[in-house]
């Protein structure tokens, strides 16, 4: 079996054996770095070994060894009988009625790691940790973060959730918007240009596509579910098309669309319009309706831009917010004309959340350049440019920019 | 989010604190170094050596230059840095404000953005 087989098989079977170990012994912390610890056994002793015949089990025996290790030198300081009647365990496989219930255990592990106590980056780290079976070490690579940053934050963050409600596990999907909210913001770390040094970089769209599917798994009638997982599948579709060789980003408009993946957008596709005909319609459905339009537009000149213009406007009322604003003032200038574009962008100069934005600069400046006003875009592209803190951005904004001097 | 905190160091200012005042500043470094690093935001940080020994390189038709630079005269210089990763820029304004540093009349932290190499599709 291959290395990436095996780190995939590692990491179907992550969740699945925290779930069982979670279910047993309650003590979420401890059980997590006892599965961390069995996934590095396998990681190095199987490519040599062979797979077991059940790695699930195996990785259940490994992880609980760990945790009763654990407890044992644990007890042994504190000098409590009481913890040794679990120092000599058979051997676990499945306990009865332990049956695999990955769907579920996924489920109640999102749930537990998006917990309200952490910041977003935490709630992502412990997702990637927990859910994911990433390793520390992964996790840190993927944020350009030293390991001990990263694994400091996973431990803080386990220990948030012990002190908010010692990881009471969460009655119902109250919390599915963190969880959607995390899904999404792994997705965007990872739906990044892979310039040169980045090329190493672990598969973050690839991993959020991956855990938003088992979530769907688990809850198959939620629209906005469904509706971000094909606005991941939509917005992914175009990875390939969207950097040029040189690493440069190349716009939707200027995109070879023969490049775009059409089984993924054939699947987010039919996954959109179920959902959008039996669900309550939500932000993530509108975002995957719009990525949508533009997927199933042979060129940039046949986009329904009137479609997106609805649509915008639909999402700009259930779900205001000044970058939504900003993406609905190009649909209007594409669809009407570039003036009322720009008069959709004034509220927002005053707009103290996105003022100094740089994308806010970008768009004045492409629609200044569409009204014919060169100065202007110069002006705009110039600032956006100098207001951007990514380095492909700030290049292709100087390249607009330069190309009106 | 990655920003480096920069100190600005102004020996004008720090020689006119008392000793009491400077055990506070080298105490309260220590207290904001164990606060980022359990809140897993530490990168890394660096005190860097006085201007008395800094130097600047250059190289003039294929011949490298060692100079004393401009900076031994200037009033102000880069004291050091920590660099960290952060949820928000507030948060990196937070941070900045933790540093005892900020505190004194005369000195500010300087707070910028690290660039990335990741971009969105315009």
């Amino acid at each position: 079996m291959t290395g990436t087989r095996i780190e995939d098989l590692l990491r179907e079977l992550a969740p699945q054996v925290l779930g069982v170990l979670v279910r047993r012994h309650g003590q979420f912390d401890a059980c997590e770095d006892a599965v961390q610890e069995a996934l590095l056994a396998a990681s190095t002793q199987w490519p040599g070994d062979g797979l077991p015949d059940n790695p699930r089990a195996w990785l259940l025996t490994v992880a609980t060894r760990r945790l009763t290790d654990e407890w044992r030198s644990e007890s042994a300081r504190r000098r409590r009988e009481a913890e040794l009647a679990v120092l000599d365990p058979e051997p676990v496989g499945a306990g009865p009625g332990e049956a695999a219930a990955p769907v579920d255990d996924s489920l109640t592990l999102l749930l537990l790691c998006c917990h309200p106590a952490l910041s977003p980056p935490s709630q992502i780290a412990l997702t990637l940790r927990a859910v994911g079976g990433l390793t520390t070490a992964e996790i840190a690579h993927a944020f350009f973060v030293p390991e001990a940053t990263m694994a400091q934050r996973i431990s803080r963050a386990k220990k948030s959730i012990k002190q908010a409600d010692g990881f009471h596990l969460p009655a119902g999907t109250e919390r599915l918007p963190e969880v959607l909210h995390v899904l999404y913001l792994i997705f965007n770390e990872g739906y990044t240009a892979s310039s040169g040094a980045d090329l190493h970089r672990p598969e973050l769209a690839t991993e959020a596509i991956r855990l938003t599917r088992k979530l769907r798994a688990a809850l198959p009638e939620d629209g906005e579910v469904t509706g971000l997982l094909a606005l991941m599948l939509l917005t992914d579709a175009r990875r390939a098309a969207r950097t040029g060789a040189d690493g440069s980003l190349v716009p939707l408009a200027d995109q070879d669309r023969a490049r775009w993946d059409h089984a993924q957008i054939a699947e987010g596709v039919a996954l959109i319009s179920g959902a959008l005909a039996t669900a309550a319609v939500g932000p993530y459905q509108l975002q995957a309706a719009i990525a949508a339009v533009h997927a199933e537009a042979a060129r940039d000149e046949d986009t329904d831009w009137a479609q997106i213009v609805v649509l915008y406007g639909v999402l700009e009322t259930i779900a205001p917010n000044p970058m939504v604003t900003l993406n609905h003032a190009v649909a209007v200038a594409k669809a009407q004309d570039p003036a009322a574009g720009l008069a959709l962008l004034e509220p927002l100069e005053k707009d103290e959340r996105v003022s100094r934005h740089h994308r806010l600069h970008a768009v004045r400046g492409y629609l200044q350049e569409l009204i014919g006003d060169r100065a202007g875009a110069l002006a705009s592209y110039l600032e956006a440019a100098r207001r951007t803190t990514s380095l492909p951005e700030r290049a292709y904004l100087e390249r607009k920019a330069a190309a009106l001097r | 989010m990655k920003y480096l905190l920069i100190m600005h160091q102004n020996p004008a200012v720090f020689d006119a604190l008392t000793g009491e005042q400077r055990n506070a500043v080298m105490e309260g470094h220590g207290a904001f170094m164990e606060a980022i690093k359990e809140s897993g935001e530490m990168i890394g940080t660096q005190a860097l050596g006085d201007p008395a020994n800094t130097v600047v390189v250059s190289v003039r038709n294929g011949s490298t230059v060692v100079t004393d630079g401009p900076y031994v005269e200037a009033k102000e210089y880069i004291g050091g840095f920590y660099f960290v990763d952060v949820e928000s820029e507030e948060r990196a304004y937070e941070l900045a404000a933790m540093i005892p540093d900020a505190a004194i009349e005369g000195l500010g932290i300087e707070v910028r953005p690290v660039m990335f190499s990741a971009g969105m599709e315009m």
